[in-house]
């Protein structure tokens, strides 16, 4: 993270280096903030094929219980995404 | 050893549960909505409305094109859901991402009122959402209304 800034900061001035660290920050703040959800879809969607896979009667359930579950999931990622809007876009 | 059919080829016919509770939030979503424009319009002025609407805006197709995936590749095959919902996660972030860069700086939007938006619409129309899901063998989506 130094290393990419004093990259960035070679023959910028003063606002120039706020503005591209904080980019800097912004997109690493996003990436790592989609990470976490990305894994933690991925487990749900896993198990819940699993489960539907083994007792099909059981799949309508276990889908809207599924779609509940990416979709609180994702709200991290949107809370990264927002950050990101806020500070560095 | 066990006799689970293969995910590959197992499909699922019949109702989507998941596009009944997406549409119940959708409706819900362009009831209360306003409510939060005007909130945001009394804090950040014009902007602030036109900013919380497109933000509304693009959690409620976020919201539709998330339970259309998930119904559509259900029907084909579970493991093309299963890719389907997490390329479905990478490409509607991107195009999250994409929409709000395109409209970074035109003079009609407010960041804040942006930002907020997105997350209370989103995790205030979920939390609602779950009084009504029934989510069990009888009901799998929404619970029946009281009507009947």
């Amino acid at each position: 993270m130094e290393a990419i800034s004093h990259v960035v900061a070679a023959g910028l001035t003063g606002d120039e280096q706020k503005k591209a660290n904080a980019a800097i920050g912004a997109g690493f703040a996003y990436g790592i903030a989609a990470i976490g959800p990305g894994i933690g879809i991925g487990y749900i969607v896993g198990k819940s094929v699993e489960a539907m896979a083994r007792q099909p009667e059981a799949a309508g359930m276990v889908r809207t219980t599924m779609f509940l579950g990416i979709a609180f999931t994702e709200a991290l990622a949107l809370i990264g995404f927002v950050v990101f809007i806020l500070i560095g876009l | 050893m066990t006799n689970t059919p293969s995910p590959m080829v197992t499909r699922l016919d019949g109702a989507a549960p998941e596009v009944e509770v997406s549409r119940d939030m959708i409706r819900r979503g362009l009831i209360v909505g306003p409510v939060l424009v005007a909130l945001c319009g009394v804090i950040w002025g014009m902007a602030g409305v036109s900013s919380s609407a497109y933000a509304l805006a693009l959690v409620l197709v976020n919201f539709a094109v998330a339970a259309g995936l998930i119904a559509v590749t259900a029907r084909i095959s579970l493991g093309l859901m299963m890719g389907a919902i997490l390329f479905g996660y990478l490409i509607r972030l991107g195009v999250l991402f994409l929409a709000v860069f395109l409209v970074k700086d035109a003079g009609w939007i407010s960041r804040p009122a942006l930002g907020l938006t997105i997350i209370v619409s989103h995790l205030g129309l979920l939390a609602w959402e779950l009084k009504y899901v029934a989510a069990s063998l009888a009901h799998p989506g929404l619970k029946p209304s009281r009507s009947h």
